[in-house]
């Protein structure tokens, strides 16, 4: 094939639109921070998740040590169960404890773990059950009016 | 008036659909001739420098004030939530998903798409096409086909300089204009941002949306009468088409990708 004055603005037409591409890729999507590494499968049983989503972020001392990898349901307990994959480089003794945060008041939520003290670390296929379910506020909203009306009804009880 | 007699009602129906297999048809050599096109690459790159590199002065400067526009916007709006830093993630979201490729292929489909038309149509009124088959020479393969493929080439790649551009853009408005914090801007935009759920399917967009406007205004320019009336008409309707074909597939393909 013949050679032409073209293929110099093309090339630099298409090597401009691969970096844009390379770019956003890399700058905006965050390419670099994909983990490839390899990870382990624990799960945990939570009475109430609230709204956790897959692939939400389990953190502990704010730090990322791992994703929520699925949600499921267990008809048995009648609770949540979830898949957790946790970064391969970090390890948690047995008897650690989880439970879901909020980021912020508006913020999205995640699973804080809490290490314990067991001298065995979790391992691959491992069950978590010391867990703290997520804050529903309209329960937290209907044990406030709980606690006020019986505030309000015991003075009036101990002055007859 | 005769319109709702049923001999016209039945003639207009058999002339659409003749339009839609004839247009299908048109559509499936296009892509057969992919291998003999790609064999004579040079004329697919000499499309390509007419339609991509002759189009990026528009793309980029849109891109850049879109993405200004954008991050004034978000700012306002998210502050008084008091979530400025979220202004990068908004204004990537936002182009990555929905206006990078929709904003990209209507100036492609003005920019380049009536230029096809427009070559096409004269080409044809010249009797440029007749005089190739007289000389053995297809012209959709050597004419057409070419277009099509650096059509197809060419929009994924603008879309990406729109969009690298607009957060560009954005940057600029947000960090040092209005001075919101450089890391909360680049890592919002990375918490946020999915490299397959949302690059991803802003690529896969602006590649349907480059096959659209490029053989739309193929078509257009194929079809058009042979007439500088029948041009000007083909060339208008290959905007309105293509504007109107790229905003309802973008409502579909938005409905297939982000509603699970």
């Amino acid at each position: 094939m013949e050679r032409s004055k073209n293929d110099l603005w093309v090339g630099l037409f298409v090597m401009i639109g691969l970096a844009a591409l390379v770019f956003l890729a890399l700058q905006a999507a965050n390419l670099l921070s994909l983990n490839f590494q390899s990870t382990y499968r624990i799960t945990a049983q939570f009475d109430n998740i609230g709204g956790l989503k897959p692939k939400a972020a389990v953190r502990s001392g704010g730090v990322v040590v791992g994703r929520v990898a699925g949600i499921s349901f267990d008809d048995e307990r009648y609770q949540a169960r979830i898949d957790l994959d946790m970064d391969a480089r970090f390890k948690f003794p047995k008897d650690s404890s989880l439970k879901i945060l909020t980021s912020g008041l508006l913020g999205e939520q995640y699973i804080g773990v809490e290490a314990g003290a067991a001298e065995d670390n979790l391992a691959a296929g491992d069950n978590v059950t010391s867990t703290q379910s997520a804050v529903v506020l309209e329960n937290l909203i209907s044990q406030f009016l709980f606690n006020s009306a019986a505030n309000a009804a015991s003075p009036d009880k101990g002055g007859k | 008036m005769s319109w709702w007699r049923p001999s016209d009602v039945g003639f207009a129906t058999r002339r659409a659909l003749a339009d839609v297999g004839y247009a299908a048809r048109f559509f499936w050599r296009l892509v057969a001739l992919l291998g003999p096109t790609l064999r004579r690459f040079s004329l697919v790159r000499d499309q390509i420098h007419f339609l991509g590199n002759y189009s990026l002065a528009i793309i980029a400067v849109s891109g850049l004030f879109v993405g200004f526009v954008l991050a004034l916007q978000g700012y306002n709006i998210l502050q008084r939530y008091g979530s400025a830093e979220a202004v990068g993630l908004m204004v990537a979201l936002s182009l990555l998903r929905e206006l990078g490729p929709v904003v990209t292929a209507l100036l492609f489909a003005g920019r380049a798409g009536t230029s096809l038309t427009a070559e096409i149509g004269l080409m044809k009124s010249g009797e440029q096409f007749s005089a190739m088959e007289m000389m053995a020479v297809d012209p959709v393969q050597r004419i057409i086909a070419p277009r099509f493929w650096a059509g197809i080439i060419v929009m994924p790649l603008l879309t990406a300089v729109f969009n690298a551009v607009g957060v560009l853009g954005g940057w600029i408005v947000s960090v040092p204009m209005i001075g919101v914090d450089p890391g909360a801007f680049w890592s919002q935009m990375q918490g946020g941002v999915d490299i397959f759920s949302d690059l991803g399917n802003g690529v896969i967009k602006s590649v349907a949306f480059g096959i659209t406007v490029t053989f739309v205004a193929l078509l257009q320019g194929y079809m058009a009468k042979p007439t500088a009336d029948g041009v000007a008409r083909a060339t208008t309707r290959t905007v309105v088409m293509a504007s109107l074909m790229v905003l309802g597939l973008d409502f579909l393909l938005t409905a297939l990708m982000f509603s699970y």
